[in-house]
């Protein structure tokens, strides 16, 4: 099997653009930011979580935490999988009870990690709201979970992938849709 | 990522890499933050069995292990010595075996004799993990132990560790010197001198600095940790040695203490006997790190039940389409 890109959907000033967009709509429909706190899911939800408030910052200098979640121990396929993945640390600095979480990450596809993240969150107690901020949506769900926050929204087939490279974790940055090839 | 090692069995520190223990305790520190979670349980090995089968009385390892696979949300069976059939003379195996077919996914094992593990180990394909055999090896012990002083010192490279007690009956000890040994830890050994053996010296690594050294006070001399051991009672009458002997020349107290390094760290596996092996001032003091250590042993052990049965080991399927 091979894996040939296809073509590009974001470039890196795009995806700065889009960040910045989404951090506006983040703050514009919450109704007050006191109460917001982003969460990351590892590993590039991390990065973007991160662009966000740093954004968010430039808005009206609010200043929302940041905490960072590795779903791993939640997922549903862990005993279909061959190759073991490597765990990783959560780091949640502040309670979630009661607060107005956005959970971010890169692409929502089968809805799945995001179930898992949900699970993870509420082992910690339990949020006021929980709401989804994600880079590329492309649809394909196996659960009805939706995200309130898009960056873009993209058709694709469900051979194809989204491959998200951002500086922090792969050191280049854009979007690009590749396909496996038998 | 996937992850760079794979634990078939876990019966002894012995054969392990310095970088597979690394790896061992890296994995662990998620499972340390998931016991401060108001709600501690996981569904990760949910429909897992974990048999328990515990040849040899044992109280907080056989908790410890439970804990950790409930709090995986793994199942357990449990098999105990004093309900057990061997009292009606069945053999190791057959009861094993019959343990066996009713399909756990992994057998965690503890047994007077050393070695048993490693026999049952070769004649089940099931994992094993050693939970303490005889006089050999308790691996999750020492890996306890090592996650509580890295977690205190940063570190596991080139302290100086003093093994008090009785070393020559403690499978604690041994897996704590093939432990530290491969960090380049300086040890000393220190008791009755029936109770040092010399062939200890002769399990660690050529160049590893190890000591017998039956004077406390010289034994503490600079230590970063001191590893109390519990004195086994019932084998003071070997080589007829009084108790108050004992406490009069090894009891750990904040006097001797002194003679360590100010911010040593102290470890007792447990059971601890207050006013025998240690004193009261120091198991409470704030160098005891006692009650850390249980807590560390529930991280460690749902690291390795993680590690050895979350993954279907049995398929090398594709895996392209994992998350990473």
């Amino acid at each position: 099997m091979r894996i040939v890109e296809k073509t590009q959907l974001m470039t890196a000033t795009e995806i700065d653009r889009t960040v910045q967009r989404l951090a506006h709509e983040i703050v514009e429909k919450s109704g007050g930011t006191s109460n917001l706190a982003l969460i990351g899911i590892r590993r590039r939800g991390v990065p973007l979580a991160k662009r966000i408030a740093q954004a968010m910052r430039g808005i009206d200098g609010v200043d929302v935490p940041v905490g960072i979640l590795d779903i791993t121990l939640y997922r549903d396929d862990l005993s279909k999988v061959a190759a073991q993945p490597v765990l990783q640390s959560s780091d949640i600095p502040f309670p979630v009870d009661d607060k107005d979480l956005v959970v971010v990450d890169d692409v929502l596809y089968t809805g799945r990690t995001i179930r898992a993240a949900m699970n993870g969150l509420f082992d910690l107690g339990r949020p006021k709201r929980v709401r989804l901020c994600v880079l590329i949506e492309r649809g394909h769900r196996e659960l009805p979970i939706e995200a309130t926050f898009v960056g873009r929204g993209v058709q694709t087939s469900d051979t194809e992938i989204i491959e998200v490279r951002l500086n922090e974790i792969d050191q280049e940055e854009r979007v690009m849709l590749v396909e496996r090839v038998p | 990522m996937v992850v760079p090692f794979r634990f078939g069995h876990m019966l002894g520190i012995e054969p392990l890499s310095a970088e597979e223990i690394l790896f061992l305790l890296d994995q662990s520190k998620p499972f340390q933050e998931i016991q401060r979670h108001p709600l501690k349980k996981l569904a990760t090995l949910r429909g897992k069995t974990v048999a328990l089968a515990f040849f040899e009385p044992s109280t907080r390892t056989r908790i410890s292990f439970a804990t950790a696979a409930a709090r995986l949300g793994a199942d357990q069976m449990n098999l105990q010595a004093e309900s057990s059939s061997l009292k009606k003379g069945e053999s190791l195996l057959d009861t094993v075996r019959t343990l066996d077919a009713m399909k756990p996914d992994c057998i965690v094992m503890r047994h007077s004799s050393s070695g048993a593990p490693d026999f049952v180990a070769r004649n089940l394909s099931l994992p094993v993990i050693n939970a303490g055999d005889g006089t050999h090896e308790h691996p999750t012990q020492a890996l306890l132990d090592a996650l509580t002083i890295r977690d205190r010192r940063g570190t596991l490279k080139g302290l100086n560790v003093t093994i008090l007690g009785d070393i020559l009956h403690s499978r604690v000890a041994r897996s704590n010197i093939h432990l530290l040994s491969k960090f380049g830890c300086r040890i000393t050994l220190c008791g009755p001198a029936m109770w040092l053996p010399r062939e200890l010296e002769c399990l660690v690594p050529a160049g590893t600095s190890i000591r017998r050294v039956t004077r406390i006070d010289e034994a503490l001399e600079g230590a970063d940790v001191v590893l109390t051991l519990r004195v086994q009672q019932e084998r003071l009458h070997e080589p007829a040695l009084a108790l108050d002997e004992y406490i009069l020349q090894y009891q750990l107290t904040p006097q001797r203490l002194r003679r360590a390094k100010p911010d040593a760290l102290v470890l007792h596996p447990g059971p601890m006997v207050r006013g025998l092996e240690i004193d009261p001032a120091v198991a409470d003091g704030p160098q005891s790190c006692v009650l850390e250590q249980v807590t560390n042993g529930l991280a460690v052990r749902m690291a390795l039940l993680f590690l050895m049965i979350g993954a279907d080991s049995s398929s090398e399927r594709d895996s392209s389409h994992a998350a990473d």
